[in-house]
């Protein structure tokens, strides 16, 4: 018998190399250390005339560029060096200011060709690009409370319009409301009026020598579409903080329940990425209470940059933060540090109303952070840390309102220029829906970075080579063919990987190396067989053919049980996990292609067509 | 068939493979009880900072530097080679830790320092992957049972899982014992391990199915020693195959992958010995027989008549 592939299957086979070596291609094109401009508003376009003064203010320095590319919404400037990289943005920072940013990035230099199929190169990790990686924890309970605190105003609302006399809406520990009434019968006309607009809440009632109450609970659903909308709105808030950052290629993703991972890759001053990422400052605008104020309507509050001095405010506000629809930082005539702020129409139009009656009266700018403190409490002999989160409000400013305020204005009396930047950029990206903590943190230096790739090609260069070596000691002629399969195998595991954009990390080199060691098994398999059925006096090509039949089965049982290992570990696993499994998986799976058809396919052409007395094997 | 190949009495060493076997799970499960895991950031929670140094640093200089500067209880230890240090910390998050400890340490002024590494994982993110990665291992474990069930038979999937077990329980035990760091990228190598060893064993057990189907006069016994026989060349030349790149990777794939390494090298190791000794063995001790494997004879008519 003779042992040959139809012609279809040589060329299927042979197609899948050349599409995996096209894909796999664009890896062997080294990135260019590179600067992104973009504008950071609509109006702030990236176009020919900027990037004309850009590279002329380049030329001025002596800088040396390799290229200019213009797209629809960003520049980018390719540079030699990471040292031109870095020198070349402060000038262009420094050209353009504030209202456009300005990124460190690696481009690819893909080929346009190969980038019109879709081919790119694989994305690296943060362990080997270098860069900040953050898990943000929102605090839905924070969330929750602040919904609440919306309804307890629309309940008294509501009870007061329809005449139903309340004694008070608190809080209680448990999450719920608690009103309380007078009367029974005052309480029950009240509950079927909420029963009727409400369907989010579960009402019970209660009656006590303390009053007739009725408690008010979220159902659990509503819970869930609150904490769900203090995700999103944060995720939202997230992004637009992280592209005000100036960062290329952020990622900022929902993880879990309550989880938020933001990766930046490239940046190095994880305190300053953090400080903007985690703020969740926000402004409140109120007037300045007039002195015969009754005190249930008045909140007192300590100046931000002078302790110890305090202002009267009124309890309304006036309008917040989200109001701001533009803020930009500048500095007045005397070089002091300020923030211009545009309102949206809604917003304009309140401060219009309120100001038009109270010119020469003050208003104040309150800065309201959400923080938490951190305590160590013993619970059952065991150390448990808790978080407690409070609201610090400080005055900004508290100016007197000269004329009729519209929906532009501007904001003094910050600290320096570092601050009105940030304040502005806070306002700019909006305020987060609830406070974000910080539960893990991981920046990894460039060097570092540099030094995690070097060694980890260096191991899978050895691996590769002593693997290599020892088949061919030990197979010889089919140990060449199951090299040669070997060498393919890692060409397609590249191309699937930079397919996918999966995102190559150290583990996941790691992984690459396990896969060299592992993926010649099924050839072992196959060849052991072929051996076995050589000495059970087999003629040589029926033996091939047997050989390959018989392992097909063993190999794929084996296969499917470590992809299943492999799959697990991709779930509950975490950043550099993940790409392990990722690796391992796509390994697999391309080596089980390569071992049992490439191979094949390789056996059948040097061996397939003649007559044979032995093999080399 | 099996005339050919030699045949050793891999299963008259069983006795002695058992005591072994205990003996490494009672080392394992007794270094586990009383010296516990290493945990590393990853599990426990803290603070982790990696400063790379000009010239070789002196540990106890950079200890008591860190003590005048209030950074008290911080475990200083080189990291890879001299002039790489690694601080760890349990302290509370500040997100300039690490240029604060770089600016302690560089007070002194004798050389430039150079922050490679700054972490900070959360009590509670430790906690819980803790449990995730307990859980996975178990899941993992569990899933593998139930595809061996279904395409083998149960006492093979009993005696893939008790392999499996076998292997991790002595990679973990061996983690205790040298008290080597166990951070996550190690629990990945253990979970590989599961996958590797489990190839290993499924490799060893359809020899043994197809043989049982196949020879008719062999004892159990016996057609346990001609599959593994027939089998060795096959599970050795993948383990050395596998244990090459892994010393590679041990030597050159820098300190951030050693233990990963190192966990798989033991891992490799032990599957192999487990896939012939453990797995067979666990099948021996069942009392598996040819009935348990021979397909049931397909007889359609009589299904239907059973229907009432």
């Amino acid at each position: 018998m003779l042992n040959r592939y139809p012609l279809w299957k040589n060329l299927l086979i042979l197609f899948v190399l050349l599409i995996g070596a096209l894909y796999a291609s664009p890896n062997l094109y080294p990135e260019d250390y590179a600067v992104q401009l973009s504008g950071n508003r609509d109006i702030h376009q990236v176009d020919q005339p900027l990037m004309d003064t850009v590279t002329s203010a380049l030329k001025r320095e002596g800088l040396v560029y390799k290229e200019v590319e213009l797209t629809s919404k960003s520049g980018l400037i390719r540079f030699a060096d990471g040292e031109a990289q870095l020198k070349a943005k402060q000038i262009i920072s420094s050209v353009l200011g504030d209202n456009y940013v300005v990124a460190l990035n690696l481009a690819p230099t893909t080929p346009e060709w190969l980038e019109s199929i879709g081919a790119g190169p694989m994305k690296l990790g943060l362990d080997l690009r270098g860069g900040v990686h953050f898990l943000l924890e929102v605090d839905m309970a924070t969330a929750v409370a602040q919904r609440l605190d919306v309804y307890v105003s629309e309940i008294k609302v509501k009870l007061r319009q329809d005449k139903l006399r309340y004694r008070s809406v608190t809080h209680r520990e448990d999450g719920s409301l608690e009103v309380k009434f007078a009367d029974a019968a005052t309480r029950d006309k009240a509950q079927s009026l909420i029963r009727k607009d409400y369907t989010e809440f579960l009402l019970q009632t209660e009656d006590t020598d303390k009053g007739n109450f009725l408690i008010v609970t979220l159902t659990e659903q509503t819970t869930r579409s609150i904490e769900d909308y203090a995700i999103k709105q944060n995720l939202t808030t997230l992004r637009n903080r992280v592209n005000e950052l100036g960062v290329a290629e952020p990622l900022v993703q929902r993880q879990g329940r309550n989880r938020i991972v933001v990766q930046l890759p490239g940046v190095q001053d994880a305190a300053a990425a953090k400080r903007i990422i985690g703020k969740t400052a926000n402004l409140e605008f109120r007037l300045e209470a007039k002195p015969d104020a009754s005190r249930g309507l008045t909140d007192t509050y300590e100046f931000r940059n002078e302790p110890g001095r305090r202002g009267v405010l009124e309890k309304d506000i006036i309008i917040t933060g989200s109001s701001v629809s533009n803020a930009q930082s500048t500095f007045d005539e005397n070089g002091q540090p300020q923030v211009s702020i545009t309102l949206d129409s809604k917003g304009g139009q309140l401060m219009g109303r309120t100001t038009r009656n109270a010119i020469k009266r003050r208003m104040a700018v309150l800065f309201v952070e959400h923080k938490a403190r951190t305590l160590i409490e013993t619970v059952d002999g065991e150390q448990v840390e808790r978080r407690v989160p409070y609201v610090e409000k400080k005055i900004i400013s508290l100016a007197t309102i000269q004329s009729v305020l519209g929906s532009s204005f501007r904001i003094t009396g910050l600290d320096g220029g570092g601050e009105s930047s940030e304040l502005a950029l806070l306002l700019r990206a909006g305020a987060l829906a609830a406070p974000v903590y910080f539960v893990e943190e991981r920046t990894v230096g460039p060097s570092l970075g540099a030094e995690n790739i070097a060694q980890g090609v260096t191991s899978v260069q050895i691996g590769f080579a002593l693997v290599l070596i020892f088949m061919l000691a030990i197979y010889r002629v089919f140990g060449l063919l199951a090299n040669i399969a070997l060498c393919i195998n890692l060409v397609l595991l590249v191309a699937v990987m930079s397919l996918l954009s999966a995102t190559l990390t150290l583990p996941g080199i790691a992984g690459i190396v396990l896969t060299v060691g592992m993926a010649v098994d099924a050839n072992v398999l196959i060849f052991a067989r072929i051996k076995e059925e050589l000495k059970n006096g087999l003629p040589p090509q029926s033996a091939i053919s047997a050989g390959f039949d018989r392992a097909f089965t063993t190999i794929f049982d084996a296969n499917i049980t470590t992809l299943i290992a492999a799959v697990i570990l991709f779930s509950m696993g975490t950043g550099p996990v993940k790409g392990f499994a990722i690796t391992l998986s796509v390994g697999i799976v391309t080596s089980m292609f390569t071992a049992i058809l490439v191979t094949r396919a390789l056996v059948n052409l040097t061996y397939g067509n003649r007559q044979l007395k032995s093999l080399s094997i | 068939m099996s005339g050919n190949i030699k045949v050793y009495n891999f299963m008259g060493l069983r006795k002695l493979a058992t005591i072994f076997s205990l003996l490494l799970l009672l080392v394992s499960i007794g270094s586990l009880a009383t010296r516990g895991l290493n945990l590393g950031l990853d599990f426990t929670g803290g603070s982790l900072v990696e400063l790379g140094y000009e010239k070789e640093a002196n540990l106890n200089d950079i200890r008591s530097q860190l003590n005048a500067a209030g950074f008290e209880g911080a475990v200083v230890q080189t990291f890879g080679a001299p002039t790489d240090i690694l601080i760890r910390l349990g302290s509370d998050h500040d997100p300039k830790l690490g240029d604060k400890v770089l600016a302690a340490l560089q007070q002194d002024g004798g050389q430039n320092i150079e922050l490679r590494r700054n972490e900070f994982v959360g009590a509670q993110v430790g906690e819980e992957l803790r449990e995730q990665g307990g859980l996975g291992m178990l899941l993992a474990l569990f899933m593998i049972m139930l595809y061996v069930a279904f395409r083998f038979q149960f006492k093979f999937s009993v005696g893939a899982v008790v392999a499996l077990g076998h292997d991790v329980l002595i990679v973990v035990g061996f983690f205790s014992l040298f008290q080597i760091e166990f951070d996550l990228t190690v629990l990945a190598a253990v979970l590989a391990v599961i996958g590797y060893s489990l190839n290993d064993t499924i490799v060893v057990a359809d020899r043994i199915r197809e043989n049982f189907r196949k020879l008719r006069k062999e004892t159990s016994m016996e057609i346990m020693n001609i599959s593994l026989s027939q089998t060795l060349s096959r599970t050795l030349i993948t383990s050395i195959t596998t244990l090459l790149v892994l010393v590679a990777l041990a030597m050159f794939g820098g300190e951030m992958i050693h233990g990963f390494a190192i966990a798989l090298l033991v891992g490799v190791t032990v599957g192999t010995y487990s896939s012939i000794y453990v797995a067979a063995n666990a099948l021996i001790m069942m009392g598996i027989c040819k009935e348990d494997l021979i397909p049931p004879p397909k007889d359609d008519q009589e299904a239907v008549d059973e229907l009432p």
